[in-house]
């Protein structure tokens, strides 16, 4: 358990339980766990979100800013994620900088956000070349027990959804704040689905014991239309042409169930 | 010189709990003339001496008891085991097995990085670090069932007085449950249902440790179950 | 520092959010709040919002920071991004880093380290959402994840700010009279041994104000060990109600449990003493 090592029995008894069609926690393969989420529970960020998934427990905030554009798309506001492991969320998560899981996991939900175009870029843009608004979407892990993608990436989605920027005034080049808010408004609304490779079974929502001793990994992230917006497969192990089919298809069922609870909680 | 609670109050860090001479029994301390609780617990006053039954705790290692441990790492001659306990303990080689230690022999055979392990605390050593035995019955490495923690502290709880608590939960599941002094269970069973249903218990014991009527409760939680299935 | 007063009679003067001025800001702890925790809290203070997570003793990591005869407490104060105006970045600063030291030095007193050698007590405090003394409310929510951590302890450590707005002394500071301030003074005290185990002022007053603010902070910090208390015995006071119903039901005397303590391996004359004579 500490320091990351995996005891040989935990992977052994894992493995026999989810080749019976259960979990160690009773649930089927293809069940996730209980998901609660709270919205505008923050008063400081400009949007925010809690997530309860099973005892995985992150808290999303969406602050806003104004900065420089990138050169090569001067008029478009820039989307900053970030990940936080902080060390109250397990024993062996230490504090200092980020270990690549965390980038990982943010690289992930931001791709999602990102292909599907969830925020209108260009919208955000203030002074050409110079200053745009920025979006800076932080993502802090409280409690860890698995599957931090799709709690994640649900979090994300709701604080985006309730998120109120502040309005700035642009006269000649100056740009000056204004008393105003107004609703950020989403284009669509994409979905992080992570399957977990155990023996040669598929389950959801792993917790922080199975994807200790996973094969592999898988997340799809889909929107509302059933388009895919992004993949991410991790771990040691391959997957086959026909068990990535079988992911995207269940992904694709499990993304309606939870974007009908993040769109609930806004 | 007197009790400033009733028995069994629920009592913090800090709370005074006996003004004046008495013997100062666990998770308790003097100041001056006054006893205190140095934790979260029930007060428990006895003839001769007041103290504080823990209702939270890490692992305190001690001599005799029976731990559940993961091999974290092997050295020359010894592994480390990680016990949940303030410290890693170590088990040497000449507590494993009979054969004399030669730097020949393959120690993986015996314990391999990531096994779990059961063991005996035979002695802790000037830092405290405890020492483990494994020369014994039912000590060694274990090969089936998985594992469960919970606070240490409620383990006398979950054994209750001269194992009647465990002795009724192994008797109505039939389960393999073995305690760990350190806060982990290991259980097998024969089938997953029992083991569940086991898991469900030992949450219910460690959630309600502070009550009175807990044996009967579960035995009759226990029963309750028993019908549904007929 | 900036002296905005704005001028108004004596007899309306009132705090910006209506409080007296000697008011705590509305105060809810919660205990045990992190599943994997070893003791952990949640502190809502005015609206400051603050999680407290508590773990070991244990191994220390890397080992030479141990230390051979007695544990080590370690502190880490840290600011969620999100939880100030304008974002901040997550890398700690130089006042994370100092505040996290002060924090270590007012909890250490409360605590009995030299019990474990090579050992280390980790106190990690997460600021979600920041309204003005926050340290205070950090102090408050790791004192009582310590105690949920079953570390024992010579008693809790209750912080409060006091400081002076608008030429009068007030206790608890919220964000606006903090940053608008004259001056401001985190305390942290335990209560049992009337001792003031943190104590930083910056601001300007006069000696008489200064030991006066003193002593409103340490009233402060009284009321708030109460709240602290009684958020540890809430934890189990709901399930030892609805257990006690269940056993009243069923008709139970209060037989003779098992008692927890006479289960125990007799070997308790190997346990640290927890005798201080003192």
């Amino acid at each position: 358990m500490s320091n990351g090592i995996v005891s040989r029995l935990k992977r052994k008894k894992i493995e026999e339980v989810v080749k019976t069609g259960k979990r160690m926690d009773g649930r089927d393969l293809l069940q996730y766990r209980d998901l609660q989420i709270k919205t505008r529970f923050l008063e400081k960020p400009e949007g925010s979100a809690e997530v309860k998934l099973g005892k995985s427990h992150v808290v999303v905030g969406v602050k806003s800013g104004i900065g420089t554009p990138f050169e090569d798309s001067p008029d478009e506001g820039v989307m900053m994620v970030n990940a936080e492991y902080t060390p109250i969320a397990h024993p062996t998560w230490e504090p200092g900088p980020p270990p690549d899981e965390a980038v990982e996991l943010a690289r992930v939900v931001d791709r999602g956000l990102r292909a599907a175009k969830v925020l209108s870029m260009e919208d955000l843009g203030l002074v050409s070349g110079e200053k745009v608004q920025m979006v800076y979407v932080d993502l802090y892990i409280i409690n860890f027990d698995g599957n931090l993608i799709d709690a994640c990436s649900a979090g994300a989605l709701a604080a985006l959804n309730t998120a109120e920027l502040p309005e700035f005034k642009v006269t000649k080049g100056a740009v000056s704040s204004t008393d105003k808010t107004k609703k950020l408004k989403l284009r669509a609304h994409p979905i992080a689905v992570t399957l977990v490779k155990i023996g040669s079974e598929f389950i959801v929502d792993a917790t922080a014991d199975e994807e200790e001793v996973m094969d592999g990994r898988i997340t799809i992230t889909l929107d509302e239309n059933n388009n895919v917006n992004a993949i991410q497969k991790s771990g040691p192990v391959g997957f086959t042409v026909d068990e990535i089919k079988k992911c995207i298809n269940i992904a694709s069922e499990k993304a309606v169930e939870i974007r009908a609870k993040v769109m609930a909680s806004v | 010189m007197s009790a400033k609670l009733e028995e069994r109050s629920i009592v913090v860090p800090g709370d005074l709990i006996y003004e004046g001479r008495i013997r100062t029994g666990d998770n308790t301390y003097r100041d001056r003339e006054n006893v205190y609780a140095t934790k979260v617990g029930l007060v428990n006053y006895s003839k001769d001496r007041v103290s504080v039954i823990a209702l939270e705790g890490g692992y305190a290692p001690l001599v005799g008891d029976l731990v559940i441990g993961t091999v974290t790492d092997l050295e020359l001659g010894q592994w480390l085991v990680d016990i949940d306990g303030p410290t890693d303990a170590v088990l040497t080689v000449s507590e494993a097995t009979d054969k004399p230690f030669r730097t020949s022999l393959d120690m993986t055979q015996i314990l391999d990085v990531g096994d779990l392990v059961v063991a005996k605390i035979f002695d802790l050593d000037r830092n405290r670090t405890p020492l483990l035995s494994i020369l014994g019955r039912e000590l060694g490495r274990v090969n089936e069932g998985f594992v469960i923690r919970i606070t240490p502290s409620k383990i006398p709880r979950l054994i209750g007085k001269k194992g009647s608590m465990i002795n009724m939960i192994l008797k109505e599941t039939r389960c393999n449950v073995t305690i760990g002094q350190n806060g982990r269970i290991l259980i097998n069973g024969r089938s997953r249902g029992d083991e569940e249903l086991v898991e469900r218990v030992i949450r219910m014991v460690e959630d309600e440790a502070h009550t009175s009527g807990l044996t009967n409760r579960i035995q009759e939680y226990l029963k309750s179950i028993k019908e549904e299935k007929k | 520092m900036s002296k905005q007063r704005k001028r108004k009679p004596a007899k309306t003067w009132e705090r910006i959010d209506g409080r007296k001025h000697d008011e705590l800001r509305p105060i809810h702890i919660e205990s045990g709040v992190l599943p994997n925790a070893d003791g952990s809290a949640y502190i809502e203070m005015g609206r400051n919002k603050i999680i407290a997570g508590v773990y070991g003793p244990r191994e220390m990591h890397p080992k030479r920071l141990s230390k051979p005869n007695m544990g080590v407490l370690r502190c880490r104060y840290h600011m969620a991004p999100f939880s100030v105006d304008p974002r901040r970045s997550p890398a700690p600063s130089r006042r994370d880093t100092e505040i996290s030291m002060v924090m270590r030095d007012c909890l250490e007193p409360a605590l009995f380290l030299e019990r474990y050698p090579r050992s280390v007590i980790d106190v990690f405090v997460e600021i979600i959402q920041a309204d003005g003394g926050t340290r205070c409310a950090s102090i408050n929510a790791a004192a009582v994840a310590l105690a949920d951590a079953g570390i024992p302890m010579k008693d809790l450590v209750s912080a409060c700010a006091a400081g002076k707005y608008e030429g009068r002394l007030i206790l608890d500071l919220g964000d606006y009279e903090d940053k608008k301030g004259e001056s401001d003074m985190p305390v942290a005290y335990m209560p049992k041994f009337e001792q003031v185990t943190l104590l930083q002022m910056e601001g300007i007053m006069t000696r008489e104000e200064t030991e006066e603010c003193v002593r409103l902070a340490v009233d402060g910090c009284k009321k708030i060990y109460e709240i602290q208390k009684e958020a540890l015995k809430k934890k189990y006071a709901a399930v030892r109600e609805e257990a006690g119903q269940v056993a009243a039901e069923a008709e139970f005397e209060p037989e003779p449990e098992p008692e927890p303590e006479e289960a125990e391996e007799p070997t308790t004359e190997d346990e640290p003493t927890e005798d201080e004579e003192q």
